[in-house]
């Protein structure tokens, strides 16, 4: 009845299992098939081949009944940073190899509830910590796009670069991902993928590995938009074993797709046209404005004059809360302990230089520094104080606009390497993304046009909080005007 | 602000990080560079300002203080220790701290 079940939408396989024309052991198959010929693309850490048959055994089981859940029968790809019971969780780090949870982390536990199958554990940035996928103790994850007429390697983006480059090969229906300053929007946007980063607060953190609380946020990575829909309704809700966790009922953010943005207020912040853009870019960002535009929206000339301060903020924020929250892997309780060591001190001080990758220790180092007696007035409570100020401009800002549109990342997919010499170069991805961490904001990455080397290239809205069904309304026209249908041509397997 | 060798020594320290005495010079120069390109944060007024707790306007939710059910709760040892590198009837095992 048709050529590859895993070319179809997680929305059309999911009407594909419920009318029982295929079975969700035999999507499955296809997926982990997929998966067996993309080794090259490195996206995953952990393939879980028999649970998943089995898992779609169990749904097949309920779908011959009408029975199941919302997306029962659908497989999909985790990010390695989410705690899966039974199945190592590494976070790309060493430190983490053979760590198997004996819990499930909140998130998956409800898309599971929902009916979801799981294919296996996407690699990653160690720790969440990376803009190219190449700080994974498992190495880079490829990009399946390349440059027209080129072979040179490509990052996927990051951290979540397993996510991303999975769903643009079609090795996983959809796949959680993660986003702290970036890591749903921008390697979506350098995969021609659709990534949502919720409201903070919006998804439980619970059996997450965390990186900075007040920052991290789950979040789907898809091929569409209203995938993206589908999964943040069961990925999402109130959890009471996450404090910062929101009380509030989750809406059925499918019923936003297609729904009219006629009247809706679209800002467009001057702040966010960087010396030295790409213009392909300010290009692809105009038309995005046209597009919005035709659609019946009006558009607003806004200003965030402090967005040029995000990024040193969150990398202070981010740091220090990360120094505190890797200080547990002390090699006692889990995780790598050196095999050599005189002393206490050293076993702490070996296992975390031996487990944790450079970029993982810089940043320890950094958030250790902006903490410490003496420093953490001039750093720490300076950056939260400018921080406050990019919540409050935001807050003005949406008394005038309901959704903001902006550029997803300020370059296409790069070669491995090429940013990797020097941190505050890598750091810069974030510019676009980290400005919605820090305010709690949802933001959005949807595909919108390739450049001239045939990379693609996103467009990002930003909503007010909770109100993830206008980024929704906003991201499906984005998507209708565009019309993206480019696939990455297959080079892997 | 810039930090020295010795900085960068005492807080590798503080973190518990083993930094070999070859590191320290190029650890010290990726530090600095971060350290200066995040001092530009110095140009913006916070007079007035206070820092930024949650992003989120809600109080923190109190719950019964009784023991919890289910993965947060108790009377799991082998779970509590299953991935550690080290144990001994339920016990984590270090070396020897006081003499």
């Amino acid at each position: 009845m048709m050529t590859d079940i895993t070319d179809l939408t997680l929305a059309d396989l999911r009407d594909a299992l419920k009318a029982k024309n295929v079975s969700s052991l035999e999507a499955t198959d296809a997926y982990l098939d997929n998966i067996d010929t993309a080794k090259d693309l490195n996206a995953f850490v952990t393939v879980t081949a028999d649970k998943a048959r089995a898992m779609a055994k169990a749904s097949d089981a309920k779908l011959a009944r009408n029975e199941g859940g919302p997306i029962e029968g659908v497989p999909l790809g985790v990010k390695d940073l989410f705690c899966t019971e039974g199945v190592q969780t590494t976070a790309g780090s060493r430190m983490l190899e053979g760590f198997v949870p004996p819990y499930e982390s909140s998130v998956t536990a409800n898309l599971w509830r929902d009916g979801a199958v799981m294919l296996g554990k996407l690699n990653m940035d160690e720790f969440a910590m990376g803009s190219s996928n190449e700080t994974s103790y498992f190495g880079p994850v490829i990009n399946p796009w390349r440059a027209k007429g080129g072979n040179a390697k490509l990052t996927p983006g990051g951290s979540s670069g397993g996510s991303s480059a999975s769903v643009a090969a079609h090795l996983c229906a959809a796949a959680t991902a993660t986003d702290t300053g970036g890591s749903i929007r921008q390697p979506a946007s350098l995969t021609a993928t659709v990534g949502v980063k919720p409201t903070y607060g919006r998804c439980s953190r619970w059996g997450i590995v965390a990186f900075a609380s007040s920052l991290d946020q789950a979040g789907p990575i898809a091929r569409d938009a209203r995938d993206a829909a589908i999964m943040l309704r069961s990925m999402a809700g109130h959890d009471p074993k996450d404090s910062t966790s929101v009380n509030r009922p989750v809406p059925d953010y499918e019923k936003a797709i297609g729904a009219s943005v006629k009247g809706l207020k679209i800002g467009v912040p001057k702040e966010y046209r960087l010396d030295g853009m790409p213009a392909e870019i300010e290009k692809l960002w105009a038309q995005g404005i046209a597009w919005m535009r035709e659609a019946g929206c009006e558009i607003v000339d806004i200003s965030l004059p402090l967005t040029k301060y995000a990024l040193p903020v969150y990398y202070i924020v981010a740091p220090a809360e990360a120094s505190s929250n890797l200080a547990r892997y002390d090699g006692v309780r889990y995780g790598h302990r050196a095999r050599e060591f005189p002393d206490i001190h050293s076993m702490y001080a070996n296992s975390r230089a031996e487990g944790f990758g450079k970029e993982v220790q810089r940043r320890i180092m950094i958030g250790t520094y902006v903490l410490s007696a003496g420093y953490y007035d001039a750093y720490y409570l300076r950056a939260q104080k400018v921080r406050k100020r990019i919540f409050d401009e935001f807050n003005n800002a949406f008394k005038k606009v309901d959704l903001i549109l902006t550029p997803s990342s300020p370059s296409a997919a790069f070669a491995l390497g090429e940013k990797s010499a020097d941190p505050v170069q890598m750091y810069l991805n974030d510019v676009f993304t980290v400005t919605a961490n820090l305010a709690g904001l949802p933001g959005a990455s949807v595909p919108a046009g390739l450049d001239a080397k045939g990379l693609p290239l996103g467009l990002q809205l930003i909503a007010r909080p909770f109100d993830e069904e206008t980024m929704f309304k906003g991201m499906f026209a984005l998507e209708q005007a565009a019309n993206f249908k480019a696939r990455p041509e297959r080079w892997w397997g | 602000m810039s930090v020295d060798r010795e900085t960068v020594r005492k807080v590798a320290r503080l973190a518990r990080l083993a930094v070999p005495e070859e590191r320290l010079e190029p650890l010290t120069a990726e530090l600095n560079g971060i350290l200066k390109w995040i001092e530009q944060l110095n140009e913006v007024d916070v007079t007035g300002v206070d820092p930024m707790t949650s992003t989120v306007d809600m109080k923190l939710p109190m719950r019964e203080d009784v023991l919890q059910s289910g993965p947060t709760g108790g009377g799991q040892p082998d779970n509590v220790v299953k991935n550690a590198p080290k144990t001994e009837d339920h016990f984590f095992v270090v070396p020897k701290v006081v003499e």
